[in-house]
């Protein structure tokens, strides 16, 4: 049996990972802001998992708040034992705009998908290098490898969570811990709710989970999900900074 | 704004998912729940309203396997229970001709399948649900308790409120594979003779027909779940009709070549998986597309009266040349449904595709009607598009009181139009 602890468990692509977790009978350790979604949660995955013993355990923690990583990363552990995956899934869309109007925002927005998730990895990086075995794991974006007017906040703290996750990559590479940066494009979830879901390029939570479980699974570094993503970016990231500035993307 | 039918309708203004069940219902008015789309009229149209997207309401919320009692949110497909329930020996205890219809669909259609003679409908089988009103009251309606709103919601065709979850007892089977029997029949007294006898011996029941045949003819089908043979059912790669192609392939021709062929193909018999015999249709996602840009019509109707009524019927389809392959055949037992607007009653049930051919279609309808009306029977919602304001009425007798029950804040394209229209 699997022990997997969730960050940021209420996310729709982290919920549907968890899914399929618990039809394989995995012990879970759901970590989120809301109580009552997370509640809702667990009971879903301990249906679905019932016939193969599925556990879930739940823990209300916001993310930003590294204060109180300490503290939840005791619980997971005394519940799940040892640890043989985490995935740190959560997350928030600026408004490119506001943030350009307030400076605060920016910093949050950085704070929120780029310090916490160092914050939590860097702690978690230590627990898997003593145990010497798992998968790290964490959402980051396609909008890291490229900073974009339409949204280089969001973007950069993606990045900062990219350079980060390589470095852990190097230095936990000895010790079979494998450290794999996932990279989404366009998902249709609530986050994306107030976008047109039209064309060939938005994909559903639950096709994006089925290639991030396989990933984890395997002990691949990079995931660009749905595959295509990985060729557009490699497009993108070579175009030269010259043409790229006058570009409007 | 398309349903299954692929006839178009006004937009709504705008589209809603609920983020949780106890989320609030949105501010726009009116408002309408969407299932899955699977309704091939305008029940789950709401043309310049709200609409709520309910398949976000996806979780199984409690599964007791000892006794089948299974309480999931109202945007769960059918086919999620049945991935999750079949390998611990449990099954739905009605189940549509699609597994992709969600609960809150089932029961806002309440529902109907192949062994209605035996079970009823799904609402049936419903233990209890929530209902959540436009004023923010959220009732626990069952038999027992608010037992008014319980009976005009099961088959209320989403007028109610809004379901964000529902309890329903499943029943235990022995084994996924169904032994199906299937025989020819020529003329209406084989049929009822066949009939008879298959609803006496089978759970699941039903007739294809050759609408084409001057004499009516057709193919008895039934089957009971086997006994205590292990066989998992095969899973059958769906076929896929990738996009609407810009005309109808349903023709005279194609369809009187068709129906010959199906008429005389070997019959099958025995064992085999429960998909194929319960959802033959689920094989080919999006067959709707064959009808071409225009869409296509169900006209589904139950007909009391016996043999009559129902060769009368027939012989008008006939004559008239339309019709399609998907000609169905059933009768209705007489287990009460427990909705106020529930669509199954005793007679036979009769279900056809007719490809949108404007007004020669809708003259062919008119005389149907007439039939209908005469025998005493009723339209089922589920598959209307175009029913008169009249025929509605005198089909359901429980529809005054029903009124009483609607929310305010509820409405939908077919409920304006069979209200409004006189
Ligand atoms: C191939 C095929 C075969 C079929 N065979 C059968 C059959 O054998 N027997 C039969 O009875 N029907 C049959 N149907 C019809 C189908 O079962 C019904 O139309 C069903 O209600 C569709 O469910 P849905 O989830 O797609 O709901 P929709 O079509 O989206 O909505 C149906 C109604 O339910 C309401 N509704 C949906 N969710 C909620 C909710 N949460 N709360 C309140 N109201 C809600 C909607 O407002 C609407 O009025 C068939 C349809 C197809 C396409």
């Amino acid at each position: 049996m699997k022990s997997i602890l969730i960050i940021g468990a209420t996310s729709a692509i982290a919920e549907h990972c968890a899914r399929l977790w618990a039809t394989e009978g995995a012990k879970l350790f759901l970590v989120g802001r809301n109580a009552e979604r997370l509640a809702m949660i667990a009971d879903d995955l301990r249906v679905r998992g019932q016939a193969h013993g599925v556990q879930a355990a739940t823990f209300v923690m916001d993310a930003t708040d590294t204060a109180s990583h300490q503290a939840m990363l005791d619980a997971a552990l005394a519940h799940l034992g040892k640890l043989d995956a985490a995935l740190i899934a959560h997350g928030t869309l600026p408004d490119q705009k506001a943030c350009e109007a307030s400076v605060d925002m920016t910093l949050a927005e950085i704070a929120g998908n780029g310090l916490s998730v160092i914050a939590l990895a860097a702690r978690l990086a230590n627990v898997f290098e003593r145990q010497g075995s798992g998968c790290l794991a964490a959402i980051g974006s396609v909008a890291g490898d490229r900073g974009r007017q339409s949204n280089y906040t969001y973007g950069a703290a993606k990045a900062l969570v990219d350079r980060f996750f390589e470095g852990l990559r190097n230095r936990l590479a000895p010790k079979d811990v494998s450290v794999l940066l996932i990279k989404p494009g366009f998902v249709d979830t609530p986050m994306t709710a107030a976008f047109d879901k039209g064309g060939p390029l938005w994909a559903t939570p639950d096709r994006v989970a089925r290639e991030i479980v396989a990933a984890m699974a395997s002990g691949k570094q990079v995931l660009y999900t749905p595959w295509f993503w990985r060729w557009i970016l490699l497009i993108i990231r070579h175009i030269p900074e010259r043409i790229f500035v006058r570009l409007k993307l | 704004m398309r349903s299954w039918g692929n006839l178009a309708f006004a937009a709504a203004r705008e589209v809603v998912r609920l983020p949780s069940r106890s989320a609030c219902l949105p501010a726009g008015r009116p408002l309408l729940a969407w299932g899955n789309g699977r309704s091939y009229g305008d029940v789950c149209v709401n043309g310049g309203g709200t609409t709520i997207h309910t398949r976000s309401l996806d979780r199984f919320m409690a599964f007791d396997a000892a006794s089948g009692r299974l309480r999931v949110e109202s945007g769960v497909l059918l086919s999620e229970i049945l991935d999750l329930v079949t390998p611990q020996g449990w099954f739905l205890p009605v189940t549509p001709g699609t597994r992709f219809v969600t609960v809150g669909g089932a029961i806002a259609n309440d529902v109907h399948g192949k062994n209605h003679h035996r079970e009823g409908t799904f609402g049936r089988h419903v233990v209890g649900f929530e209902l959540l009103r436009s004023e923010g009251e959220r009732l626990y309606c069952s038999a027992t308790e608010n037992p008014e709103f319980f009976a005009a919601t099961i088959g209320g065709l989403g007028l109610t409120g809004l379901i964000t979850w529902a309890e329903i007892d499943l029943r235990r089977v022995s084994s996924l594979s169904i032994i199906q029997r299937q025989e020819r029949f020529h003329g209406l007294r084989q049929f009822f003779d066949l009939n008879h006898q298959a609803e006496l011996d089978s759970e699941h029941t039903v007739a294809w027909i050759d609408c084409l045949a001057a004499q009516p003819r057709g193919i008895m089908i039934s089957g009971n779940h086997a006994e205590n043979e292990d066989s998992s059912p095969r899973p059958a790669r769906a076929l896929n009709i990738p996009l609407t192609l810009p005309f109808s392939v349903v023709n005279r021709a194609t369809l009187s070549a068709f129906n010959n062929a199906y008429f005389h193909r070997p019959l099958a018999q025995g064992p085999g998986p429960y998909g194929p015999f319960l959802y033959p249709l689920d094989g080919i996602l999006h067959w709707n597309r064959l009808h071409g840009r225009a869409g296509f019509f169900q006209y589904q109707c139950v007909l009391p009266g016996g043999e009559a009524p129902l060769a009368e019927f027939l012989q008008t389809i006939a004559a008239s040349g339309e019709g399609s392959f998907l000609a169905v055949l059933k009768t209705f037992g007489d287990v009460a449904s427990p909705g106020m607007l529930s669509f199954p009653m005793p007679g036979s049930d009769l279900a056809f595709d007719f490809p949108n051919r404007g007004a020669t279609t809708l003259r062919l309808f008119d005389r149907l009607d007439a039939i209908v009306a005469a025998a005493g029977g009723r339209l089922y919602a589920a598959k209307d598009a175009r029913m008169p304001a009249a025929l509605f009425r005198s089909g359901y007798p429980g529809l005054e009181r029903f009124t009483q029950f609607v929310d305010p804040a509820f409405s939908s394209s077919f409920w304006r139009r069979v209200m409004e229209q006189q």
